[in-house]
């Protein structure tokens, strides 16, 4: 008992060392974060002065009113790109994660023919550079009439393998009692799967959540769609700061507009991964 | 007997129609479009006329007549083995010692260094920072000090541009691998440290290495795929930061070479041929380090 108390203070003590060190290092990783909103908020006047500042005199949105109205100018609405984005971010999403789990737990946790090699393949396809594949990838797509469509848009990023082998991954590690038990009682497979195993694989779920909706929210698949209707934000915002006289001012706009969304999916995510308690206290 | 039998049967196909709408949608995006390329690195093709075949042409002429290849190469083999070995470790050791601290704390530190992936492009914001004129960060603050008279540039000097993409790269490590590894560390059975307090696990670094990593083993190997497919295609954050082309090549990396010949020369024969290298490149990384990492998880 009295060796366990010195365990726990000297525990608490490093604790306390790796915190300064962690917020040391996180305050250069946030710096470039914290540039960029200033940045943004900067007048054209402040953003061309010698020396560069690191703070804002005068804050101003005139860099967000001029990435709007840059693309309202249009005859399209800024809204339906940020509806466009925020559709296909979604959907694409929900449909990565329930099919990755579908995968995931076979994978994991069944026996069959032809499980290993299938793992195997989905590992090495991550390593095969995607930049030669695009273009089969769409003559593929033309042939089946997908393209300029929200399924370009959608189902490339829902067949991609990451979700299925992040997922069996985590799977593999939860305890084949918890499942024996919902067996003895007659469920079937899929009620395992949803009503046993994927609530003890919340840490791992949400955090594909992050994963993907930041890529399909980020990502543009531009050249699967031709018309503006279809077209996605960060093929918007790349035609404005390309185009667009205050480059910089605006660019910073762009990217501090585009954060918004994944920043909201990550902290509620992250902080519902902290809550979970692990396999909720079942032990093998 | 029968029903054993009867249940594996249940079990198969179940397996199979679980696996069905990944197998689908994953072989006719990824699989068959791979395949395709792997044909395609043995033709010429230009993307006009039927690819013609050519055999093993593309591979002779990639390693014994395309300098800037070799140059890819070296590039691509410094960004990869500087950057991957330290963003791997760095990934781990910050998301264990972001497991010892308390909940809030816990969320608020991931956050921080998870930022930089949050948005897409915030790395552009390097280009600013390193930009070769005088309202660059750097450049303002050096010539304030008065360490330098006139600006450096940065970002075109072969001198400079390689580093600075490595610290832009480590700036960003902390992406996919990190997440899993927190939420992998978050996973561990609570009672696991106490049992291993009652067997003799005397500090955090016995903790470590006697408990923590041998349960980590599958986030290990998912965080090693995903580093050594980010660190051996290094292209965006060159591209942005050095442009494309670069400079002398300074910043050209095998991703860039494929980039170069993929979208701007329509050869996709000779892309997809460097593509396939760099496949194996990648492969054969995977197998070294999922060897460690069976080793250090006792899988």
């Amino acid at each position: 008992m009295k060796k366990r108390g010195r365990l726990s203070r000297r525990r608490k003590q490093s604790s306390y060392g790796f915190l300064i060190v962690l917020l040391l290092l996180g305050a250069f990783m946030i710096l470039p974060f914290v540039y960029a909103i200033v940045q943004s908020l900067k007048p054209l006047e402040e953003i061309m002065v010698f020396p560069p500042r690191f703070y804002v005199v005068k804050p101003t949105l005139e860099n967000y009113v001029a990435m709007f109205r840059s693309a309202g100018g249009d005859w399209i609405p800024f809204g339906r790109y940020v509806v466009n984005s925020l559709f296909v971010t979604l959907a694409g999403t929900f449909l990565h994660v329930i099919v990755a789990l579908l995968a995931a737990f076979p994978l994991a946790k069944m026996k069959f023919r032809g499980s290993k090699v299938i793992f195997k393949i989905i590992t090495y396809s991550l390593l095969f550079s995607g930049t030669v594949t695009a273009f089969p990838q769409y003559i593929l797509m033309a042939n089946f009439r997908m393209i300029d469509s929200y399924t370009a848009l959608i189902l490339p990023s829902v067949a991609t393998p990451m979700g299925a082998f992040l997922l069996k991954n985590f799977m593999i590690q939860i305890p084949d009692t918890i499942m024996e038990a919902a067996r003895m009682d007659g469920a079937s497979n899929y009620r395992t799967l949803f009503q046993i195993v994927a609530p003890n694989l919340k840490p791992a779920v949400l955090t594909l959540i992050i994963l993907v909706s930041q890529g399909m929210w980020n990502g543009s698949n531009a050249s699967f769609v031709y018309t503006e209707k279809l077209k996605l934000l960060p093929t918007m915002l790349n035609q404005i700061v390309a185009s667009g006289t205050a480059r910089i001012g605006v660019g910073s706009a762009a990217a501090v507009f585009m954060m918004i969304l994944p920043l909201i999916v990550f902290v509620v995510s992250q902080s519902k991964i902290i809550e979970t308690m692990a396999f909720s206290g079942i032990k093998e | 007997m029968s029903v054993k039998r009867k249940n594996r049967d249940t079990v198969t196909r179940d397996a199979y129609v679980m696996l069905a709408p990944f197998l689908i949608l994953f072989s006719f995006f990824m699989v068959i479009p791979i395949l395709a390329s792997i044909v395609l690195s043995f033709t010429y093709f230009d993307m006009v006329q039927f690819p013609a075949f050519v055999g093993v042409d593309n591979y002779i002429q990639l390693f014994l007549n395309d300098d800037g290849f070799i140059k890819a190469i070296s590039n691509t083999l410094v960004f990869a083995c500087i950057t991957g070995p330290l963003c791997y470790i760095i990934s781990f050791v910050v998301a264990w010692m972001i497991s010892q601290q308390s909940r809030w704390l816990r969320t608020v530190v991931t956050f921080l260094f998870y930022a930089p992936s949050i948005s897409g492009n915030l790395y552009v914001i390097w280009a600013y920072i390193f930009s070769g004129d005088s309202y660059g960060i750097v450049n303002g603050l050096l010539m304030q000090l008065g360490i330098i008279s006139t600006p450096i540039q940065w970002l075109t000097d072969p001198k400079y541009v390689l580093s600075i993409i490595i610290i832009v790269q480590l700036w960003m490590s902390l992406g996919t691998g990190f997440l899993s590894f927190v939420a992998g560390l978050q996973n561990i059975d609570r009672t696991m440290y106490e049992a291993g307090e009652i067997d003799g696990v005397k500090n955090k670094w016995q903790q470590l290495f006697y408990i923590t990593l041998p349960s980590m083993g599958p986030q290990l190997q998912f965080g090693a795929v995903m580093q050594i497919a980010a660190s051996f295609s290094v292209s965006t954050v060159a591209v942005a930061l050095a442009g494309f082309p670069s400079t002398d090549d300074a910043a050209n990396t095998i991703v860039t070479h494929i980039m170069d010949y993929g979208n701007l020369r329509y050869e996709l024969g000779y892309a997809s041929a460097i593509s396939v290298v760099l496949f194996f490149m990648m492969a054969v990384a995977n197998k070294l380090l999922s060897s460690v990492i069976h080793k250090v998880a006792k899988e």
